[in-house]
């Protein structure tokens, strides 16, 4: 189990980091959203696999499952989410002034003035 | 409780809705709203400065909560000074800003509050996790102020910058679960109880949660290998916003300093001095690209992002020792490089609004309005930043060589500091030189193509510049504060007691 979650979070985030290495915006923003998707499911496992756990600290219960992760994980998705749609206006903008969807800059002309 | 602790978060986080959302359309009482709450900042900042001579280490429990299960806001002189710093740049950039930029696009002040807002917030907050929602705040703030006024290549710049800051999120967000997996806590005093416990098993994963979050600082801060955002994005925006942007690579200097001296200190057990063998080089090879950057580039924006990356390799030269006295000197050093960095990307703006056609190019066009006194100013800026005699960079240069005698590298930070200052000078004297005195010799002259605002942006200049005097003139005091602080950062006890229950710590939630 814990095999196979570890092995999905690194193939998402392989996946991930290989989309965000690209030249064009749109498979940035989709590498982003595959990062941030291995980040979150990584936090979410930091308080441990574990199945039929009482769902907080209880007196009784020997063991528990761990609510902060889940908390943070929470925090962090909205975060992500709303920083993805940020990306992809700003994306959108530059391509709709720059009339190209390359992410690198331009190369710059030598200053040589317009007049 | 001092309630005092949470205003620098509460009134920019309501003044910037209340501005965005009342007074939208007037840009007159925005800048009143924006303008009045900056101020307050600085008076808030000053009040709880002077409420740390007495009481060194504060802690704001929200809700009442006890400490490692709720959220804690912690006062201590560091925070104090930085929130004081942030406060004083906000107003020099602000009092730039409402000569025409703000009206340049839309909604520049309720970013600006937010800004203000994540970046009091970074410095105050007690936990590693709100330190990442601060972060967020502050980025988010930055990703709106950094295409204000927009174009073509500031959008493309923009999108880079979001990418990198959202790749150093999810870094961030790996590193604090690695470290909550292990000790099952993110409250940093508690962390710096816990960490010296952790299972000899468990430690690599501490470790390398550890030096994640030491990479994520460091995109902050524009350390080499992760600086090369910085020139890009700096030399693209609004200038006034890259002036304000000078505090946003202190706030990674700043999350350094505090998790490396009080998570991963001296008292970390096996996991000591975490980021003292890394720090070292990387910030003398940021020293030497900032500083050669500088004599490469083909803008005057261009030059002073380069110097700086330079800065903060010196900054963080001397924190990497990590020594009270070097301590004292980096700080020093932090306060002198937020100011000319932030008076140089005034200066810059100050010389596109006139060079009609060639803005801030470096190639000899005709003079402008104001070319010798704009001079003037960006000599005292370039001395400063150089760090040449007699401003606070040749004192804060002088302190942290002195700090750095007893380091084993000391004979490397020297030469670097001193070679890199050499690189500088003659990059700045180039750039000076090409822009202001080859102007007599072109002949002619540029009428700038708006018309320009009256003394109010020299004023904002001449404070920064002037801070930097300040800050010469009465070193000796300023060093005798300095002292107290970076003390008190290498005595975490009294923080730790601060923010924890008295009765001992409390267990971590997990063995």
């Amino acid at each position: 189990m814990e095999l196979l979650v570890a092995s999905a979070i690194g193939v998402i985030m392989a996946a991930g980091v290989y989309l965000l290495l690209r030249a064009r915006t749109l498979p940035v923003v989709l590498g982003l959203t595959l990062v941030t998707y291995a980040v979150n499911l990584f936090l979410f496992v930091t308080g441990r696999l574990t199945v039929d756990q009482a769902p907080v600290l209880n007196q009784g219960h020997e063991s528990f499952a761990d609510p902060l992760p889940q908390a943070l994980v929470l925090t962090a998705i909205v975060i992500s989410f709303g920083m993805t749609a940020v990306i992809v206006v700003m994306a959108l903008k530059s391509y709709v002034e720059s009339d190209s969807d390359h992410v690198d800059l331009d190369p710059q002309d030598d200053g040589e003035a317009d007049s | 409780m001092n309630h005092w602790i949470i205003l620098p978060l509460l009134l920019p986080a309501l003044v910037a809705p209340l501005i965005a959302l009342a007074v939208r359309h007037d840009i007159v009482l925005q800048r009143i709203f924006s303008v009045s709450s900056t101020v307050i900042l600085l008076v808030l900042g000053a009040i709880l400065m002077g409420s740390t001579a007495s009481d060194p280490v504060q802690s704001y429990h929200l809700g009442n909560w006890i400490a490692p299960f709720g959220i804690v806001l912690v006062l201590d002189r560091l925070s104090a000074m930085l929130l004081v710093l942030t406060a004083g740049l906000g107003l020099a950039v602000l009092l730039y800003a409402i000569n025409g930029w703000d009206a340049e696009g839309r909604h520049f002040h309720p970013l600006f509050q937010f800004q203000l807002m994540g970046i009091n917030g970074a410095f105050l907050t007690g936990d590693l996790f709100n330190l990442f929602v601060f972060f967020e705040v502050l980025l988010i703030a930055s990703y709106g102020l950094m295409v204000h006024a927009g174009g073509a290549a500031r959008m493309k710049a923009g999108v880079q910058y979001v990418t990198i800051n959202l790749v150093g999120s999810g870094l961030f967000l790996i590193g604090v679960g690695l470290i909550y997996s292990v000790t099952g806590t993110l409250n940093m005093a508690h962390l710096a109880t816990e960490v010296g416990r952790v299972d000899a098993a468990d430690r690599a994963l501490l470790e390398i949660g550890g030096l994640l979050l030491l990479l994520v600082f460091a995109v902050k801060a524009a350390l080499v290998p992760v600086q090369f955002w910085l020139p890009g994005t700096y030399a693209n925006a609004p200038p006034p916003v890259a002036a304000l942007f000078a505090i946003m690579t202190k706030v990674g200097a700043y999350a350094i300093i505090r998790v490396y001296t009080l998570i991963f200190g001296d008292d970390a057990g096996a996991s000591a001095n975490l980021a003292g063998p890394w720090l070292l080089p990387a910030a003398l090879v940021t020293m030497v690209i900032g500083m050669a950057g500088v004599l490469a580039a083909r803008r005057l924006g261009e030059a002073v992002a380069f110097a700086v990356i330079g800065s903060m390799g010196t900054l963080l030269a001397a924190v990497s020792v990590f020594t009270q006295e070097a301590m004292a000197a980096a700080l020093y050093y932090l306060l002198h490089s937020t100011i000319a960095g932030g008076a140089l990307f005034l200066i810059v703006d100050l010389v596109n609004q006139r060079r009609t056609g060639y803005t801030d190019w470096l190639r000899a066009a005709p003079p402008f309005v104001h070319t010798g006194f704009i001079a003037a100013l960006f000599l005292l800026g370039a001395m400063a930043m150089t760090g040449m005699p007699p401003l606070s960079g040749f004192i804060g240069k002088l302190l942290v060589l002195d700090g750095v005698r007893e380091s084993s590298y000391a004979v490397w930070i020297w030469g670097l500091i001193l070679g890199t200052s050499l690189l500088a000078i003659v990059g700045f004297a180039r750039a000076g030189t090409t822009v202001f005195w080859k102007s007599a010799a072109v002949g002619g002259y540029l009428e700038p193509a708006r018309p320009l605002a009256p003394a109010l942006p020299f004023v904002a200049v001449g404070i920064l510049l002037g801070a930097s005097i300040v800050l010469t003139a009465f070193a000796g005091p300023v060093t005798v504060y300095l002292d107290t602080v970076a003390e008190q950062i290498y005595n975490p006890s009294g923080y730790i007691e601060t923010v924890l229950p008295t009765s001992g710590h409390p267990e971590g939630v997990r063995p």
